[in-house]
């Protein structure tokens, strides 16, 4: 008898919004939290443009020493995972702690406080060999990320297994995947999986400015991101984390709780391809898509909305595109798909999560999220992107993918427990 | 900028492809035939832009798809910024 | 239905005193050290100045030259070892296996961290026109994964796992979990290096790295002398395979089965609860259906400061009796690889089992009697066992524990 795994508990921070309800409004309304970047002086930058959040850690309730402690992304992950717990009802205090686990994502982890310390020791710049009396005793931590799910673990208490999922911009839903199959096994009854980026530093934009993938639409930031638009000219950097309380269904039904929705399928492959390029033919995305469907036992005509990667970048939403038709077949054409990172932009390993939460409330609210600043049609996106304007129809299952440098591509199929086996 | 200039910028920031004689006549074959992908090419493109102080649009450097081609976008801003 | 066994077919070991898993193997039962001066820069400024550096080792030889401009050193690292894994195990592109059923996981804690202090450097001192196209991803902890899954077509479920020092074992543990799933082969195990200078001012600032200066009293896992570890670079890949697929297709040679895994944490300080590596042990062990006396040796973690040797002793005495089984710690020669360190041992522990010796622990000479630790000292010892148990701790409370048997 297959362990079956379901959210009860969601905390998001994406640009925007503060939580899970404002990050829903911001989405259903198709505004955009996309900005000029304020957080350093990006003039020297090609992409100058950020899903920046305005996080207070103060006001958050984050103690000065935690604040100290915690690098911004740690910080992001655990302010989810406190509001994901307390929505989920569940009191931890009750659990066995044995039987508790933890598995984050992030693509580029303590980032942000790398730079800073860069910049520290060695002066700005100037200096190659370093002083190791001028580090923060944290630069390990910054050095070797597994204190970000040591946090978590700390927070709820969990003494089962603990992981940091680092698979670049598949990191958030390849956690949760993770996290799922620690439960469907039997290694944990109760996971904390989810995921937290926060890439807005000077290193990251000139990654990305280097490989020209983000956008140079520096006049225009609030529709600059254009996923399946034929303007579309790179995705826009963002920032932001996920968190979820995965829990075996049984165990959620039994206290009454309430239930987002059943992971029924996750599936991963690699195009062994291209560190970053895509194939137009989005073969092995659609594999993907075929496993979890598959894992799922759902045909693929039960597929109600398909939360797309949707990165904006000219090569990501034509092999996406791809993908669809090739998986779903006719199918492809009669469901709608967005892109939620029109609005909150790609928080790298972030978004994979923070896509699951869309996908969660979607199917809670029945409203298909849009994609918003999709204007001008591109005849080799020719899918329906369901443009500008949310959608209220019925939604009982989810199909969301990513991919992401390095050849990662990952789907997942969430839908209503109820919704029965083909 | 020179043939030999070429081949070196794409030696130091893409290596060489182990089937492919870069010392050979290599002016029209194309960059592909010749092993070098587009990260490739934007890290060539970026380093000639710092050595010879020219600007390489995008558009330009995409179209460019062999060393003549380049040589011939990389000379001609060159020629006009001097 | 039974889930599949997953067997381990093929080695490939980098490591500062052995290139190659044989030469690993031969280096620790001689007792040849790896440890030395760190020579990749002037360390006269550093209060620590020893590592295990992988030495004599050009990546230009191993590998084409496209790929060099684009790796730091650490995926060189892992590029060659899952070359020579594969090549082990007898596995090529005309081994006649789907390419959606070979799948990467891998381990690292420290990412591309020269190659990225290179272009932070650059960043800084010139400006962003001048960092490296190939910073994107030469840097984060997905590249050897990605790399790997490129240069050897394999298509399959992969992932990166990051824990640092127990990384490595969870990567291994994460294989088998997705070979039971149904995918063949995984290439897996766990690289690191960071002896750039900031990477290695980064393990200064973590407070654990001996500051001793005499290569053979810097490490000193489980002596009363104990004074923290030395940094190594390197690690391990193996090939994790579906039993059947293996007989199938007659690979060469099965090492031995990953008959056990398990994974903990430990509990906050203050709570009085106690560690969890006992519980990865005795979970481990349970998961392979083994009791402790079926243990023939255990590779330990081996932190080489007092609190944690104390405390992974006591852990061995509460499973196995005082004395009760013979421990060894190869890191003793190589210093600690990070996440490359349990893939290491557990090649280690392979040719233990396949050789019926278990290598000594270097450096160490005087172990507290308080531990009840049997630490096979001086010479490589002789046992009878059909299992081995390694184990590995991560900073900030992460265990875990591998179960190998012979197949």
């Amino acid at each position: 008898m297959t362990r079956r795994v379901v959210i009860t508990g969601i905390g998001v921070r994406a640009p925007g919004s503060s939580g899970t309800k404002e990050f829903w409004d911001v989405l259903t309304t198709g505004r955009t939290a996309t900005r000029r970047i304020t957080f350093f002086d990006a003039s020297p930058f090609r992409s100058r443009i950020a899903g920046e959040i305005d996080f207070d850690a103060a006001a958050e309730g984050f103690t000065p020493r935690e604040t100290r402690r915690m690098d911004r992304a740690t910080q992001f992950a655990v302010a989810c995972t406190r509001d994901a717990l307390a929505d989920s009802g569940l009191d931890f205090g009750t659990l066995d702690p044995h039987r508790v686990g933890v598995a984050l994502g992030s693509a580029v982890a303590a980032a942000t406080s790398l730079e800073n310390e860069y910049l520290v020791m060695s002066d700005a710049g100037r200096e190659w060999l370093v002083d190791p009396a001028h580090l923060s005793p944290y630069m390990f931590d910054y050095l070797s990320p597994g204190v970000m799910p040591a946090e978590i673990a700390r927070e709820v208490g969990a003494e089962g297994p603990v992981t940091l999922v680092s698979d670049g911009c598949t990191s958030g839903l390849d956690a949760v995947g993770y996290g799922v199959q620690l439960i469907r096994e039997g290694s944990a009854d109760t996971v904390l999986a989810g995921a937290a980026d926060t890439p807005v530093s000077p290193i990251v934009v000139a990654c990305f400015d280097a490989i020209k993938a983000t956008t140079p639409r520096n006049d225009e930031p609030e529709t600059a991101s254009r996923p399946f638009d034929g303007t579309r000219n790179g995705f826009v950097l963002a920032e932001g984390a996920a968190m979820f309380v995965l829990e075996e269904l049984e165990a959620a039904r039994a206290r009454g709780a309430y239930i987002y929705a059943e992971i029924g399928g996750y599936a991963t492959r690699s195009n062994a391809y291209h560190m970053t390029g895509l194939k137009k033919d989005g073969r092995e995305m659609a594999e993907a898509i075929r496993a979890a469907l598959d894992e799922a036992r759902l045909d693929r005509t039960t597929i109600d909305y398909v939360n797309a990667h949707g990165s904006g970048t000219k090569q990501n939403d034509r092999h996406e595109t791809a993908a669809f038709k090739r998986s779903l077949g006719e199918h492809a054409r009669a469901v709608p798909v967005s892109s939620i990172k029109s609005m909150v932009g790609h928080s790298l390993g972030a978004i994979g999560s923070i896509e699951i939460a869309a996908s969660a409330l979607a199917i809670r609210h029945n409203v298909v999220p849009p994609t918003a600043n999709l204007r001008v049609p591109d005849p080799e996106c020719d899918l329906d992107y369901v443009p500008l304007t949310a959608r209220e129809q019925r939604v009982d299952t989810v199909l969301t993918v990513g991919s992401g440098f390095g050849g990662f591509q990952s789907a997942m199929v969430l839908h209503d427990p109820e919704v029965t086996s083909v | 900028m020179t043939l030999d200039d070429l081949r070196g910028t794409l030696i130091a920031c893409a290596g060489e492809e182990d089937s492919v004689e870069l010392s050979g006549d290599i002016l029209d074959m194309t960059f592909e035939e010749l092993g070098y992908d587009s990260l490739a090419l934007m890290e060539s493109a970026a380093k000639i832009e710092r050595d010879h102080g020219v600007s390489l649009p995008d558009e330009a450097v995409a179209e460019a798809d062999t060393p003549r081609a380049l040589l011939a976008l990389v000379n001609g801003l060159t020629a006009t910024a001097a | 239905m039974s889930s599949p066994r997953a067997v381990i077919t093929g080695l490939g070991v980098l490591a500062p005193n052995g290139l190659g898993a044989e030469e690993y193997w031969k280096a620790l039962l001689a007792g040849e050290s790896g440890i030395a001066e760190l020579s990749r820069f002037d360390t006269s400024g550093y209060p620590a100045r020893l590592a295990g550096e992988i030495r004599d080792f050009d990546g230009a030889e191993h590998l084409p030259s496209r790929l060099m401009p684009q790796t730091d050193i650490s995926t060189r690292y892992a590029l060659v070892a899952a070359d020579w894994a594969l090549a082990d195990a007898g596995i090529d592109a005309g081994a006649g296996i789907d390419d959606y059923d070979m799948g990467v996981i891998t381990s690292t804690s420290q990412g591309g961290f020269d190659f990225t202090h290179r272009e932070f450097h650059k960043l800084w001192s010139q400006g962003p026109e001048y960092v490296s196209v190939y910073e994107s991803f030469a840097w984060f902890y997905a590249v050897n994964t990605g790399q790997i899954s490129i240069r050897n077509g394999m298509r399959g479920p992969s992932a990166a796992l990051v824990g640092e020092q127990a990384g490595g074992l969870d990567a291994i543990g994460h294989a088998r979990r997705t070979v039971r799933r149904g995918t063949r082969v995984v290439l897996s195990g766990g690289v690191d290096s960071a002896f750039d200078p900031w990477g290695w001012s980064a393990q200064l600032a973590g407070g654990r790295v001996s500051t001793a200066d005499d290569p053979e009293r810097a490490y000193l896992p489980f002596d009363g002398a104990a004074c923290g570890h030395v940094p190594g670079e390197g690690g391990a890949m193996l090939v994790v395979e579906d039993a059947e697929s293996a007989r199938e297709r007659g690979a060469p040679r099965m090492y031995g089965e990953i008959a056990g895994y398990a994974a903990t944490f430990d509990p906050a300080p203050g709570t009085g609860r106690p560690p969890g590596l006992r519980r990865a042990a005795e979970l481990a062990l349970a998961d392979a259906q083994l009791t402790p006396s079926s243990i023939g040796a255990v590779f330990a973690d081996a932190a080489g400061l007092p609190a944690f040797d104390a405390a992974e002793a006591q852990a061995l005495r509460e499973i196995f009796g005082p004395y009760g089984v013979p421990v060894t710690a190869p890191k003793a020669l190589t210093g600690r690889m990070y996440a490359g360190g349990g893939p290491a041992d557990i090649a280690a522990a392979l040719f233990a089992l396949r050789d019926r010796v278990v290598p000594a622990t270097a450096h160490t000479t005087s172990v507290p009697d308080s531990y009840g630790l049997d630490l096979v000292l001086g010479e490589p010892r002789p046992v009878r066992a059909d299992a081995v148990l390694v184990l590995a701790r991560g900073r900030h409370g992460f265990n875990a524990a591998v179960v190998l048997t012979t197949v």
